[in-house]
């Protein structure tokens, strides 16, 4: 393989499906594990992520997934997103890969940046008391912007 | 690929991982640790000394297992071996790169 040209890596996170959050995470990992940096910013539904209460009760969309081949309507019935998150959660186990909250702290002594979205925190009523404890703060997207400050930057959202 | 270490002829893959164990010795880490800028210290031993009985006993390293180690944390782990910890402490361990996402 050939050395990467990538220096820094900015995820943007807006959703709080465990598939949406581990993509986000494992490639933040994944560019730390590489030498590159990496920073998520957390906007809209992506803060439940690192909302102290919701983070550990994050689950895989059953409706509107066709991945998940099964008809709609069996997806909607009740218990069958925790079912399904249950058994994705017991196969990512096996792939040594931990649960969020445990991913969070991975993530932050790995020197990843944990931001969330100034307006979705105003939205959501919440203040830095409800998210987790390695937060490194709260920005405007503007803000977030300014983090891509060296060259070789790519931003993804999710 | 064959290369010169320290005066040692051994065999390497195309990244530069030496591909027999065997061939290591701690002369050979501290040159491999050099060309990364590394200066080995007791705490890097200690290290090199965990990833290779781990390699040795087929468990597969990651993130996570460093996290459990009880040898290093995950932030003296990426200051130690600064450019991706596991990529540059496997490569002076002299074991192969793990394949791992995580």
């Amino acid at each position: 393989m050939a050395e990467t040209k990538v220096k820094k890596m900015l995820f943007i996170l807006s959703k709080a499906s465990i598939e949406n959050v581990y993509a986000a995470f494992i490639m933040a990992n994944g560019a730390r594990m590489e030498g590159i940096e990496a920073e998520i910013f957390f906007t809209f539904f992506g803060l439940e992520a690192i909302n102290k209460k919701k983070l550990e009760h994050l689950h895989v969309a059953t409706v509107g997934n066709p991945a998940m081949h099964m008809p709609t309507m069996l997806g909607g019935l009740p218990g069958m997103e925790a079912l399904a998150t249950k058994m994705m959660m017991k196969e990512m186990e096996k792939l040594d890969i931990p649960p969020v909250g445990e991913f969070l702290e991975i993530l932050s002594d790995s020197g990843v940046k944990l931001w969330a979205c100034k307006l979705a925190v105003d939205m959501f009523h919440l203040s830095e008391k409800d998210l987790i404890d390695d937060l490194d703060g709260i920005l405007t997207i503007g803000d977030f912007y300014s983090r891509a400050n060296s060259d070789e930057t790519h931003m993804l959202f999710v | 690929m064959e290369k010169v270490i320290n005066g040692k002829t051994v065999k390497v893959n195309e990244e530069g991982y030496l591909t027999d164990l065997s061939q290591w010795d701690k002369k050979i880490a501290v040159e491999l640790a050099k060309e990364k800028g590394i200066e080995m210290t007791d705490k890097h031993w200690e290290v090199i000394d965990y990833i290779q009985n781990k390699y040795k006993s087929e468990e597969p390293l990651s993130i996570r297992g460093i996290k459990k180690s009880g040898v290093i944390n995950i932030k003296e782990f990426y200051d130690l071996f600064p450019g991706g910890p596991l990529k540059v402490s496997t490569l002076i361990a002299g074991i192969p790169k793990p394949k791992s996402c995580m």
